[in-house]
């Protein structure tokens, strides 16, 4: 479904990633494992459309997409979780779920809201409170099921356990699992990579901007995951 | 009465005023310190047409129409900019255009234009006339408010760069917004012109800029409601009270530091807390 060839990206003169490649299948699950600053939220950044590549193509189901604007491949099926979740704290969970499927035909609104809703009935119960008075997993949850109202068939979570207890951890690990159960293929980079490496079944190592390693996620070297 | 109905009429076109920069600095999160630019934008398009003869109420959309292109470029201007430095470049718009009025001598220069003509349905019809256009325009905003795509702007107003990252076209977004709030300055100018009957480079400044902006601020940034509460009483209040008038200034920014300080949510958000409080709730 995903291809990415020799992908180099970065901010102005700077390069953040040198010639990434991949390969994702529907519902398949990936990894981005490396240390700080070693270029995971831009690789995903580039992957959304939100900085634009220097070299290298991005395929999606045989098209090129290198050039699309983000809001048109979230059309294209290209969904995104943050780093920090930064949902709207001022606006009610379903408000922010309606701002999520904004690159969708409204006939789909209350159909993708039941399916949402459906994978996350806690963000049923809470969907006229206000988002910013959610507990942290909440938050996760309204991320993903944001992310989920533009109907994607890839999404891209970035940093899914910064700032969250174990136990909630572990919730959004079983909310990515629904995820992945409907179909939909997962680009996972977590600071705890020996969950995501656990929850993954494949792995791409990088470190400083390239890519050190790829594989099984359960082949992963320790040395690099570390 | 006739006295009664000026006050009226200034605090009808006060309220578009107000409801115009709400849609831009409220709706969409976007400040702008130079807005009173758009209302002599208006002001100046109408009354020159006026003085050759056209009739008022086809004025207003030349009016509209100046005002909203001149809006269209500022918000090209505000698509690469943002906070601090959007809030500079609207204040230069301002400077920029009554640096530009006091040296055309076909817009009065200095001295203005004076001698623009009566509207032709007298104090009551011109009355009437603002009324109709504060419900004409408050009705639009309030279906863009109520629309689909009326949360994207919360979106933005809260967080752009989110906005963005979901897909959100926000430059199409911003744009709109500066279309819409320029045009409603645009049509309270026009109004404006017809209400006093000479208008001068003085009349559109910085000051006016941070009046109205002072009016939404405490009336609730993005409230529809609030903001026509609180422009209809800050435009009211020094007509009726000699003292407000002589430090109308000072008396405008206790207010909105004020606000500021002890009510970021202006009049709307006070309201809410007080019933809420008074509903138990909470």
């Amino acid at each position: 479904m995903l291809q990415v060839a020799d992908l180099v990206c970065g901010y102005g003169d700077i390069t953040a990633v040198h010639g990434i490649s991949l390969t994702l299948g529907q519902g398949e699950t990936m990894a981005l494992v490396g240390p700080n600053g070693a270029g995971k939220t831009s690789f995903l950044m580039a992957l959304a459309g939100h900085i634009q590549p220097q070299s290298g193509t991005i395929t999606l189901d045989g098209e090129t997409i290198n050039t699309l604007a983000a809001a048109q491949r979230c059309m294209r099926g290209i969904g995104l979780v943050p780093e920090g979740r930064r949902i709207f704290p001022d606006l009610t969970v379903m408000e922010n779920l309606v701002v999520g499927g904004y690159s969708r035909p409204r006939s789909e609104q209350t159909l993708n809201l039941d399916h949402v809703y459906d994978i996350f009935p806690r963000l049923h119960d809470r969907q006229k409170q206000l988002a910013g008075s959610l507990s942290g997993g909440e938050q996760q949850m309204l991320a993903f099921g944001r992310a989920m109202m533009a109907r994607p068939r890839l999404m891209l979570v970035d940093e899914l356990s910064l700032g969250l207890m174990p136990r909630v951890v572990d919730e959004c690990y079983a909310a990515l699992d629904k995820l992945v159960a409907a179909g939909i293929a997962v680009i996972l980079v977590d600071q705890n990579s020996d969950a995501a490496l656990a929850f993954c079944s494949s792995a791409l190592i990088l470190e400083s901007g390239h890519m050190t390693w790829s594989g099984l996620a359960a082949n992963a070297p320790e040395s690099l995951t570390h | 009465m006739a006295y009664e109905i000026v006050v009226l009429t200034n605090m009808a076109i006060s309220i578009l005023f107000a409801l115009s920069l709400n849609v831009i600095t409220g709706f969409c999160g976007q400040v702008s310190l130079g807005h009173a630019a758009f209302l002599g934008i208006g002001a100046y398009t109408s009354a020159i047409l006026s003085k050759a003869g056209v009739p008022l109420v086809v004025t207003f959309i030349p009016a509209m129409g100046m005002a909203a292109l001149v809006g269209l470029v500022v918000g090209v201007a505000s698509l690469r900019v943002r906070h601090d430095f959007l809030a500079i470049t609207t204040m230069g718009v301002v400077f920029l255009f009554t640096g530009i009025v006091r040296k055309q001598d076909i817009l009065g220069g200095e001295i203005g234009i004076a001698g623009i003509p009566a509207p032709e349905f007298g104090r009551i019809g011109l009355l009437v006339t603002a009324l109709l256009c504060v419900l004409a325009y408050l009705l639009f905003v309030i279906r863009i408010r109520k629309s689909w795509a009326g949360f994207a702007f919360d979106s933005i107003a809260e967080d752009e760069d989110t906005a963005r990252l979901l897909g959100i076209h926000v430059p199409r977004f911003k744009l709109f917004a500066f279309l819409v709030g320029t045009a409603g300055a645009g049509l309270a100018g026009a109004l404006y012109a017809h209400q006093i009957r000479f208008i001068g480079p003085d009349s559109f400044g910085f000051v006016e800029s941070i009046s109205v902006l002072a009016m939404v601020i405490i009336g609730g940034i993005g409230s529809i409601w609030g903001v026509i509460l609180s422009a209809a009483l800050l435009s009211a209040l020094p007509q009726f009270f000699q003292i407000i008038d002589d430090f109308k200034l000072l008396v405008y920014g206790l207010l909105l530091f004020g606000a500021m300080r002890f009510a970021p949510d202006g009049i709307d958000g006070l309201l809410k807390r007080l019933f809420r409080r008074a509903g138990g709730t909470r």
